[in-house]
């Protein structure tokens, strides 16, 4: 709502801006610092990011990942104000998205990754 | 919304609509109702592409050599313009809360000021994004399409990619593209590309230092590369045509899947940010008159803003999904 308080620290209380403004700009170096942190990741693509995978995924893509849900969060909280929502307002979006989000992520892609296994291991040739 | 909405004079008293217990305006409510939807929307988007890639996992194209070009440049810049983008993008997100927070201030010359630059950072980040449309469709290297509808692109031997038009030779012929004004009305044929699969082969034959390079990758993800003599076999038995750029089903840097879900992702994140910025325009112009003023608040301001800030949120997961990972 247009009057109400406004929360001005980020990192669980840890960093207390002094003004909406000075808030803003502090989240934008913030995101702009990730952004950079992940096209440098991109374009160096460092060797032991890539040879090593945890759960099928190289550490690298887990990177990107988690640093894009980070970037997400900050939008979501501080651009788009959820941190000043009341908490019902605020679980009924983000649970919402999230649960249903997990659970077409989870039967896709294993979806996906079972015909990879059917064109691979059984009598189909892909590339006649 | 308050101002438009007629008051009944019961208002204030709980079972007749007086109670707002998330505190949030009926109008915002809404907004935050449909990026839940539109979200969904866009990850059964995102989905869909993590089955095909997951399907296509030892084939599928690597981002970095797709997206290399900068405008106004040569050269190979992985990244480097998309990176541009998420900027300029994140910061039309800066001025749009700004606008937002000058809006809860009553400071109507400010929120004019801040609207206009995120309008044309929105209108920056589309003009990028047709450029960067462009580019994909128009190719760079080139490559040879098989019968499996794979593609084999080209390499000397120090690993260079090798564009088809340079190392063709030309063999003399006359034949121009079938119009559909020509012979009969409904027959018609694609454009032809600018070298024949017969000048490739010649022009393959004759260099004895180029090679194929597969889209399959090995176990380092990197492209398989073939010896001259498996070369020479596989494209004399596979090759079919020739593939100059990405169109839907066509795609030079390896599956066509990835060409149409880039075009229809990205397609429908840049009409989400077309019409953001028709919104803005919109909300830009009645600040100016001073709807708002008189209305005495800025909501309209918050809720434009909620959407934009939304469009920049997706624009943050097709940057990892497509160009990061």
């Amino acid at each position: 709502m247009a009057h109400a308080e406004q929360n001005l620290a980020i990192f669980r209380g840890n960093l207390k801006f002094k003004s909406n403004v000075s808030k803003i700009w502090g989240v934008f170096i913030l995101l702009s610092i990730i952004t950079t942190v992940e096209v440098a990741l991109g374009i160096v693509k460092p060797e032991f990011l890539t040879s090593n995978s945890l759960f099928a995924l190289k550490y690298l893509n887990w990177i990107f990942l988690v640093l894009t849900l980070v970037k997400a969060y900050y939008i979501t909280w501080d651009f788009m104000h959820m941190r000043d929502e009341k908490m019902g307002m605020r679980r009924a979006v983000v649970w919402t998205a999230i649960f249903l989000i997990c659970y077409l992520l989870f039967i896709v892609l294993l979806e996906g990754d079972y015909i990879f296994d059917v064109y691979k291991e059984n009598y189909i040739k892909f590339d006649f | 919304m308050e101002a438009t909405v007629a008051n009944s004079g019961t208002d204030q008293k709980t079972w007749d609509g007086g109670n707002r217990p998330l505190k949030a305006s009926y109008g915002k409510m809404m907004m935050w109702f449909f990026i839940v939807s539109d979200a969904l929307t866009f990850s059964g988007f995102l989905a869909s592409y993590g089955f095909s890639r997951f399907k296509f996992l030892d084939s599928w194209p690597i981002a970095d050599e797709v997206f290399t070009h900068i405008p106004f440049l040569h050269g190979n810049f992985p990244m480097y313009y998309v990176a541009f983008m998420t900027f300029i993008l994140i910061f039309s997100s800066v001025t749009m809360v700004l606008a937002v927070d000058a809006g809860h201030h009553m400071k109507k010359n400010k929120v004019i000021v801040y609207l206009f630059l995120t309008i044309i950072g929105g209108a920056i980040f589309v003009g990028s994004q047709a450029w960067e449309w462009g580019t994909f469709i128009k190719g760079s290297y080139g490559a040879v399409e098989t019968k499996g509808g794979k593609i084999l692109q080209f390499l000397n031997t120090d690993g260079e990619r090798q564009a088809i038009g340079d190392f063709a030779i030309s063999i003399p012929s006359e034949r121009t593209t079938q119009q559909s004004n020509d012979g009969i009305w409904f027959q018609s044929e694609a454009a032809r590309t600018s070298v024949t699969l017969e000048e490739v082969k010649k022009g393959f034959l004759a260099d004895e230092s180029l090679v194929i390079r597969t889209q399959y990758l090995d176990e380092n993800g990197e492209r398989t590369v073939l010896s001259r003599v498996e070369s020479v076999a596989k494209l004399q038995s596979d090759g079919i045509g020739i593939v100059e750029g990405a169109n839907l089903k066509h795609n030079e840097y390896g599956t066509p899947l990835f060409a149409d879900f880039f075009f229809f992702i990205t397609g429908f994140h840049g009409f989400h940010v077309f019409s953001g910025v028709i919104f803005n325009i919109i909300i830009f112009f009645n600040v100016i008159i001073g709807t708002y003023e008189r209305r005495g608040h800025y909501e309209m301001v918050e809720k434009v803003g909620l959407y934009w800030h939304f469009v920049d949120l997706v624009w943050v997961f097709v940057f990892t999904v497509f160009y990061l990972i």
